[in-house]
């Protein structure tokens, strides 16, 4: 038995405050949305196009919500490869969000797909598309999923061995060895899986060949991908310990954020200089006058402040973790949207902007995907507590 | 055990080219899937084949280059052509032969007299019709007469590569031969065209193949070209085919649209006018090696009408001239941002950030209520 398991403890609390309750209607207000997909079709609430088949529900929903889902990968090479057991309190939420950002990515692909009752065949009939980088990721999301449900799997346990019927708390407890026992599998897994998926994501956007704006269209995308995805990783998990520390008054993991942000700022000094790097060999400086040019230079710049701020001794003030860590996620954010839709040119006939049920719909799966986060620390002992009320075996 | 027999079998046919099973069932279930047929039908052919089924071919070589069999046995893969010869029984072909003179016309005689009515015949080149066909002769016969002989006992007739198709290139005007294809001298008998110059193997392969082991043909247009291969036009499959759509075209070639792979339309591309599966099934199972795939426009040589009689970069009728009606006009009304649209996006994601960085300072002293939501998602 692990004894990191006994410190994790369920928040508690009333569930249904007011930010709850603000968030649910505007996850319901998507939801309604997307039932008008489901009976209209894409084009009743989207802007969609042949142009432009992916629009901010792959762009940010699946690319940027994956990213977000990355605190987990990010965290877990730390603590599990690098072997900086100092950050195991961040996992298990890490992991929360994680499965939550891919869950949500999930239901995010299945809106936007046309044909989504199709979907099943995806693993049935392999072979079919065996070449493509996109049965890749889909499939590497799939599994990737069910193993962040294993990974989390220990929080329901812990939470049914405290139950009251006997044979659910046997089943707890069989559950729980089983999954601990066999747990390094399933992290290898946990670690393999989104570095596989997180560079095809970038493989995916160097299939578009010359349509593609040449300041993203390098070799390095699914490289960057992988960087960037650990890049959104740390500002998640910062973000995400600082406010809920915040929201539940449980004690502050400034110092381990603090050394956490400097690992942070160097991965992104590293991005920015080779972002810049690469471009300036690929003799591509020269695309930097004009409007491409400005995104290009936000995705390089913001990192960088972020950097700035993450390396300087500020670092150890929540508040300048804080707005490091917003930084650092915008402007890494911005080079998954940028790739995904700013440099991708179908051609002069098509132009794209998300219409505003498009946009609710988003929303409401961001919404969904806190409100969610916010119910499970509530109800399952995810966040380390002050001290567990009841010692649990 | 039925697999382990056919591993023997297999083992056995591999033994004698230094082949392994692999390979070879690889081949079969790529030319069962050519022809549209599923990948477990190869597996059957290669058990044809090593049970010894193999079908008796006759290949008569007349007006060509013989850039068919040429590809047919250059294939970049480099057990195919020695597998090609392991699934049929190639008992008369003048490039493949060792014999010569008498000794091959024997050959041909009982090798007809052997599979009488069951062997395929296969035609590779033009046959020359003015003077009484005397431009090609062999072993004093002319090609009419042969193919005619020949023809008359086959199980099959398949007509290989342009040429033999309808004449091809010398065919061409003034064609002073009077050459023309295999369906036209053998008018009333069922001949498979499979066109191309020079005619991609696994067109040929699957066609022969589905009539070894099923003893049919696969389905065929009016022009005798099989649906599975030339039921579509390149245009409708092609990979720049989203340039044609968007209106982005090479001028001339090594500007800047050619260098980016755009359309060659106005190159002359024959692309919309032409039935072939060049963009489908790789030739020889090397990606890109066919004309639009190096930047050449397709010069339309699975078409009668079209090559060697339409001059290189003149433009061909394109058959719906505005793209279909589920793209968007040239000049798109479409895509205007919305302001409200702008709005919310800008509202929403300002109010995150912002919140977010104003939130961090009450954070700060911690241990305040709930105030700040988490900030994920910008």
């Amino acid at each position: 038995m692990s004894s990191h398991a006994q410190v994790h403890v369920a928040m508690g609390g009333r569930l249904m405050t007011r930010p709850f309750i603000v968030l649910l209607a505007i996850a319901g207000v998507g939801a309604v949305m997307a039932a008008v997909r489901f009976f209209y079709g894409i084009g009743a609430v989207s802007n969609l196009s042949n142009g432009y088949p992916w629009g901010v529900w792959i762009a940010i929903d699946v690319v940027v919500g994956t990213a977000i889902g990355c605190g987990g990968y990010a965290v877990g090479i730390l603590v599990y490869i690098l072997n900086r057991g100092q950050y195991h309190p961040l996992v298990r939420p890490a992991v929360l969000t994680s499965l939550l950002g891919y869950g949500l990515a999930v239901i995010a692909v299945i809106i936007d797909l046309g044909r989504f009752w199709s979907l099943w065949k995806v693993p049935v009939y392999v072979w079919r598309w065996s070449h493509s980088p996109q049965l890749e990721v889909a499939l590497c999301v799939a599994a990737y999923t069910l193993v962040l449900m294993i990974e989390l799997s220990p929080a329901l346990f812990e939470k049914l061995r405290t139950g009251t019927s006997t044979r659910l708390r046997r089943l707890a407890q069989t559950g729980l060895t089983l999954v601990e026992k066999n747990f390094v599998w399933i992290l290898a897994l946990g670690l393999l899986l989104p570095t596989m998926h997180q560079s095809s994501l970038g493989t995916m956007m160097l299939l578009p060949g010359p349509r593609m704006h040449p300041l993203w269209l390098t070799p390095w995308l699914p490289l960057l991908f992988v960087v960037n995805c650990i890049l959104i990783g740390y500002a998640v998990v910062v973000l995400e310990a600082t406010f809920s520390a915040a929201a539940f008054g449980r004690p502050r993991e400034t110092t381990m954020l603090a050394s956490l942000s400097r690992i942070a700022g160097w991965v992104a000094v590293g991005w920015a200089v080779f972002r810049i790097g690469e471009a300036a060999l690929a003799g591509k400086l020269g695309y930097l006058n004009s409007g491409y040019g400005i995104a290009f230079m936000a995705e390089v710049l913001l990192p960088l402040a972020a950097a700035a701020i993450l390396l300087s001794e500020r670092r150890h003030q929540t508040v300048w973790q804080v707005r490091g860590a917003i930084l650092l996620f915008l402007g890494a954010a911005l080079h998954r949207v940028d790739a995904y839709l700013v440099a991708f040119r179908p051609g002069s006939a098509f132009s794209y902007f998300p219409a505003v049920p498009e946009l609710l719909i988003t929303f409401g799966i961001i919404a969904a995907e806190v409100a969610i986060y916010i119910a499970v620390v509530k109800t399952f002992p995810i966040l380390e507590g002050p001290a567990p009320a009841k010692k649990t075996l | 055990m039925a697999s382990s027999r056919r591993n023997d079998a297999d083992g056995a046919l591999a033994g004698r080219h230094g082949l392994d099973r692999r390979d070879f069932i690889r081949v079969c279930t790529m030319a069962a899937v050519a022809v549209g047929l599923p990948a477990s039908v190869g597996v059957k052919w290669a058990e044809a084949a090593a049970k010894g089924l193999k079908p008796s071919v006759i290949w008569l070589h007349f007006q060509e280059c013989t850039g068919c069999t040429e590809s047919l046995l250059r294939t970049s893969h480099p057990a195919l052509a020695q597998l090609i010869l392991d699934l049929v029984s190639l008992d008369y072909c003048e490039t493949l032969f060792a014999a010569a003179g008498y000794q091959a016309e024997d050959a041909l005689k009982s090798a007809m007299a052997a599979n009488a009515g069951k062997y395929i015949c296969v035609v590779e080149g033009a046959i020359p019709t003015k003077d009484n066909g005397i431009y090609c002769k062999i072993g004093g016969k002319t090609a009419i007469d042969m193919l005619n002989e020949v023809a008359e006992k086959a199980g099959a007739i398949i007509a290989i590569g342009s040429c033999a198709s309808f004449g091809g290139i010398p065919a061409a005007d003034p064609n002073p031969t009077g050459a023309t294809g295999a369906p036209m001298i053998l008018a009333g008998k069922t001949v498979v065209t499979i066109p191309g110059c020079p005619a991609n193997p696994y067109n040929f392969l699957g066609t022969a193949l589905q009539f070894v082991t099923f003893g049919t043909l696969p389905a065929l247009d009016e022009k005798g070209r099989p649906r599975f291969a030339y039921g579509r036009v390149i245009h409708e499959d092609c990979p720049r085919r989203p340039h044609f759509d968007a209106g982005r075209f090479v001028q001339q070639f090594g500007d800047q649209g050619h260098r980016d792979g755009w359309c060659l339309y106005k190159m002359g591309c024959k692309g919309p006018v032409t039935h072939a599966n060049c963009s489908l099934q790789p030739f020889c199972e090397v990606p890109g090696a066919w004309p639009i795939g190096i930047g050449h426009p397709c010069v339309g040589c699975t078409e009668q009408a079209v090559a060697f009689r339409i001059p290189l970069h003149t433009t061909v009728e394109i058959e719906n001239p505005t793209p279909p009606a589920g793209y968007p006009p040239i000049k798109a009304p479409q895509g205007g941002v919305s302001a409200a649209a702008a709005g919310l996006a800008g509202l929403v994601g300002g109010a995150l950030v912002g919140g977010g960085w104003v939130a961090a300072k009450k954070v700060d002293g911690g241990g305040e209520k709930a105030g700040a939501k988490p900030d994920k998602g910008a």
